[in-house]
């Protein structure tokens, strides 16, 4: 991984947060981007502050990548929004927000990506779904829904860009305590770890477990595949 | 307005790029004639997209613009600009033509 250039979405805050501290120690070079600034520091990190579904501010991000370290190994689209709501209580701007950035902020990046990680005939891109879409939760319809779409995404992109040798796989975490969460009540996700083989929350090392696995050189006939957490 | 036989060379160099990786019998030729798709063409789908994406990279370098060549408007045109070397540098031409604002 030493000094392999790795770009992660949504790295203010929860797991992005971690992820790029977790690469920054393991040698990487990493650039981040989030729509505010980050607090991170480190000589092998770089953010840059954008919305991930500006497309001219994404296509600008990834010419400074060229730029600057010619060629990307692994782009980890870890930048999502939810918002729980029973589907009749779910304004259509809300649903609007919630695919722009989940699905289409997703797509951007992973063709933006795949273009400069074909120069060099390899790559890795790991995109991030939810439980929520095998579970089927009620309250979560358009997040689901969204996520059930990066699913979707990341199998037809694994055909796609095979010829490539870019794989592109996705993990679907259970609740981790973050943001994204905060404002699900404490009895509802109680019934959904309950649905889980194995009844916890998840840590954001179990997330990056799974995206070590994803990205190491050894995974190169591992493509299309999702991996959920926790046993769902 | 840019230089024509620049753009010309930056899809040649493309087209070289791809050239590395088919057989010495199957190269494809730097003309302005040369087909890119369709029934006349031996460049194949997969072929195309790593061409297109070539000249884009080679376009932002060169000219430090990031040009996107498979937008709305090319897929729209009756006449496609992928359909051969002639059209593609026409295409080129006319995007970095465009006043930006």
């Amino acid at each position: 991984m030493n000094d392999s250039v790795v770009l992660i979405t949504g790295t203010r805050k929860g797991i992005g947060r971690y992820l790029a501290e977790h690469y920054v120690a393991k040698g990487c070079r990493v650039v981040g981007c989030s729509r505010s600034a980050t607090e991170f520091e480190s000589d092998r990190y770089e953010h840059f502050c954008l919305d991930v579904t500006d497309e001219a501010a994404v296509l600008d991000l990834f010419a400074r990548i060229r730029a600057k370290h010619g060629g990307l190994d692994v782009l980890i689209n870890n930048a999502g929004i939810a918002s729980m709501n029973h589907v009749l209580l779910t304004p259509v701007k809300t649903a609007e927000r919630i695919l722009k950035t989940n699905v289409l902020g997703t797509f951007l990046f992973c063709r933006e990506a795949a273009k400069l990680m074909q120069k060099r005939g390899k790559g890795r891109i790991v995109n991030f779904t939810t439980v929520a879409v095998p579970l089927k939760l009620e309250g979560e319809a358009i997040y689901a829904a969204s996520k059930a779409a990066v699913v979707t995404l990341t199998e037809i992109l694994a055909a796609e860009l095979a010829p490539m040798h870019i794989t592109v796989n996705a993990v679907g975490p259970t609740p981790v305590k973050t943001d994204l969460i905060r404002s699900v009540p404490e009895e509802k996700l109680e019934r959904l770890l309950n649905r889980q083989a194995i009844k916890r929350f998840g840590e954001f090392r179990d997330v990056a477990n799974v995206v070590d696995f994803f990205i190491r050189p050894e995974s190169d006939f591992v493509t299309g595949q999702t991996i959920f957490l926790g046993g769902v | 307005m840019p230089d024509t036989q620049e753009i010309q060379s930056i899809i040649f160099a493309a087209i070289d790029e791809l050239n590395v990786q088919r057989e010495a019998d199957r190269q494809v030729e730097k003309s302005l004639d040369t087909k890119l798709f369709g029934k006349d063409s031996d460049v194949d789908s997969l072929d195309l997209v790593n061409l297109i994406v070539s000249v884009e990279a080679g376009l932002a370098e060169r000219f430090g613009a990031a040009v996107t060549l498979a937008d709305e408007r090319a897929f729209s045109r009756k006449s496609s600009p992928f359909k051969s070397v002639h059209s593609l540098l026409a295409y080129i031409e006319e995007l970095l033509g465009e006043d930006p604002t």
